[in-house]
């Protein structure tokens, strides 16, 4: 990933910083900010090292520590909440066989829980990476990560050949 | 049988949302023309006339909020405007709605605000999570940047403004105003101290408009089609139309754009389909978690501003969640206030310690054989003490979930 690149597409000001962080987070296979990567940002916005990790610290998105390919973010609010979120919680348990913020061996998920993303209609409600995924079951939870686990299959034997 | 009457919600399935031609077609962007021919003060007075209130959840007038940041500092360089599309408040996805299916909606009613306080430059604040709703408005400010709707010399007319997204990180705390400018000027989410408002001093001190995105998308219907027209919708005090956002175990959950004034027995029975099979009706958290339990006595009362507020409950962000008898009141209300013991921002004592005093309280009133009403009273005795105490509104919030469980359902089961 060209750090530079995504970061010149902003002007250097503060103001930038969570766009900034965002995109660099998002363009690292394992969703999240190392320590040369930020300190790029610092001098790229004239601030220091600490500055950044301060703002990092406060907002739940952001990540200085690995985490895996896919992020699976759990609603625990309350409408997800009276609507079965621990249920979600075991069967991810099962069909992955991690509980929250650790990584699957494979690298590929890794579980967290989050506050309301605005998808209560569908609760309980996941989201993987970009996508929502509501109305969940125990069943539809394994289909949806078979499904993501064959799809980044095919793209590891495509990119192999 | 109550309808939908859309209105914000007016091209909604009918256009496709990337394509600014189609908007157009639909009559988009004349009333922004129209703003155009007007002169500033002129729009404010009918955004004031049509009574409309501000979709966010406190409910305050959206013209006055024009006129005084419109007259604050008439010596600054610089005012800006901003569109609050955080949406965090647990049960809301009004806005999500009308970013993803209608971006230009609110964005032209942001334009003829932007017109009427004269702003210099515009941000939308969405939060992170938001994905799809980014990249709709992102692809339609892009062409409104392509139809010099927005840009330099706008339409031929001299004006030159632009707006710019900045994404939220994942923090309730930050839809809250003054707080949502720290974090837009890319600092840690701490509120600032009230007053002064960001009407008189902002994003970087200067005079700042910021409204919702509903709110905003409430105004090119009014520009078009008159005050006069508008404030014969919904009721006397709250005019207009409001999108509810129902959720929980009703048969159709969803969003739906009614007439305010409208009863929750019509939304949730006629609209949202009823209870799902087998299951009855026990009580509704109206607002969010900064919102009010309800039970059955309330389902015929007219939703609205101040009608609520008299009932003790809130209309809030217009979320309704929706609870069955075999939903327990407690579970609700311990997640409620998990949930703002997780968006502490910590600043202040009182809601620091307060959130979490609150918790134990609660395993208290679960684990009290008798003596329920001893303790639930501290309850509220304590959140009061947090709302008179509290740097920010967070910290206000907790009292009104808590006072309208006990108030409702003094057992809190
Ligand atoms: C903790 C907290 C969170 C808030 N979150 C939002 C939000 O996500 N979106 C929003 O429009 N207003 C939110 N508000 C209300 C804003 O402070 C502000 O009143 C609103 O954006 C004004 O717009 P309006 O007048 O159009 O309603 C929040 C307030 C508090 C105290
Ligand atoms: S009331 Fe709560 S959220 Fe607000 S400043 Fe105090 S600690 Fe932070
Ligand atoms: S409460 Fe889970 S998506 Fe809103």
């Amino acid at each position: 990933m060209d750090i530079h690149k995504i970061m010149s597409g902003y002007t250097p000001g503060m103001e930038n910083i969570l766009n900034i962080l965002h995109d660099l987070q998002d363009a690292h296979p394992m969703n999240y900010l190392p320590e040369h990567t930020l300190r790029e940002v610092a001098r790229y916005l004239n601030t220091t090292l600490s500055s950044v990790y301060g703002v990092i610290g406060y907002y739940t998105m952001l990540s200085t520590k690995p985490r895996a390919r896919h992020i699976i973010r759990v609603c625990q609010s309350p409408v997800c909440h009276l609507m079965g979120t621990n249920t979600v919680v075991e069967a991810l348990r099962k069909h992955l066989g991690v509980g929250l913020n650790e990584p699957t061996p494979d690298g590929l998920f890794w579980v967290e829980l989050s506050e309301c993303t605005g998808t209560c209609e569908v609760a309980p409600a996941i989201m993987i990476d970009r996508e929502i995924y509501g109305d969940l079951s125990e069943n539809a939870i394994g289909n949806i990560i078979s499904m993501i686990r064959e799809k980044s299959g095919k793209v590891k034997k495509e990119a192999g050949h | 049988m109550i309808k939908e009457n859309r209105i914000v919600l007016k091209n909604l399935g009918l256009i496709d949302p990337e394509r600014i031609d189609d908007y157009i077609s639909a009559g988009g962007y004349e009333s922004f023309k129209k703003a155009l021919r007007m002169e500033p003060d002129e729009i404010i007075d009918e955004i004031i006339e049509s009574g409309l209130r501000g979709r966010g959840g406190a409910g305050f007038s959206t013209g006055l909020k024009e006129r005084f940041t419109s007259e604050a500092c008439l010596a600054c360089e610089n005012r800006y405007i901003i569109c609050n599309a955080d949406e965090g408040e647990p049960g809301t996805f009004k806005d999500r709605i009308i970013m993803e299916n209608d971006p230009h909606m609110y964005l032209e009613g942001m334009m003829i605000a932007a017109l009427a306080i004269q702003a210099t430059r515009g941000y939308i604040y969405i939060r992170g999570e938001y994905y799809r709703s980014i990249e709709r408005t992102q692809k339609a400010l892009e062409d409104m940047r392509s139809r010099n709707i927005l840009g330099d010399n706008i339409l031929g007319t001299g004006m030159s403004f632009d707006i710019e997204i900045k994404r939220g990180a994942g923090s309730y705390l930050c839809g809250e105003e003054l707080t949502l400018i720290e974090s837009l000027e890319g600092k840690r989410g701490y509120p600032r101290i009230k007053p002064p408002f960001p009407a008189e001093k902002g994003l970087w001190g200067f005079p700042t408009l910021m409204n919702n995105v509903e709110s905003f998308a409430c105004i090119p219907p009014i520009i078009s089609n008159g005050s006069m027209w508008y404030s014969s919708l919904g009721t006397k005090t709250s005019p207009g139309t409001k999108i509810f956002t129902i959720s929980g175990p009703v048969r159709k959950p969803g969003f739906y754009e009614v007439e305010l004034g409208v009863t929750l027995r019509g939304l949730i029975f006629d609209l949202a389909g009823g209870m799902v099979e087998g299951k009855k009706f026990k009580a509704a958290v109206l607002g969010g978690a900064a919102g009010t339990f309800v039970d059955e006595s309330l389902l015929d009362e007219p939703l609205g501003f101040d009608e609520m507020k008299e009932k003790g409950a809130t209309l809030g962000s217009g979320a309704i969640i929706v609870m069955d008898e075999t939903m327990s009141i407690w579970e609700m209300l311990n997640s409620i206030l998990r949930f703002f013991e997780h968006e502490s921002c910590g600043k202040c004592i009182p809601c620091r310690i307060g959130s979490k005093h609150l918790l134990k309280l609660m395993q208290e009133v679960k684990n009290s054989k008798n003596g329920k009403g001893l303790l639930t009273g501290n309850l509220v005795a304590q959140a009061e003490i947090m709302a008179r105490t509290s740097l920010c509104p967070l910290g206000q919030s907790h009292i009104l979930p808590i006072r309208s469980a006990v108030q409702y359902f003094p057992e809190v089961k």
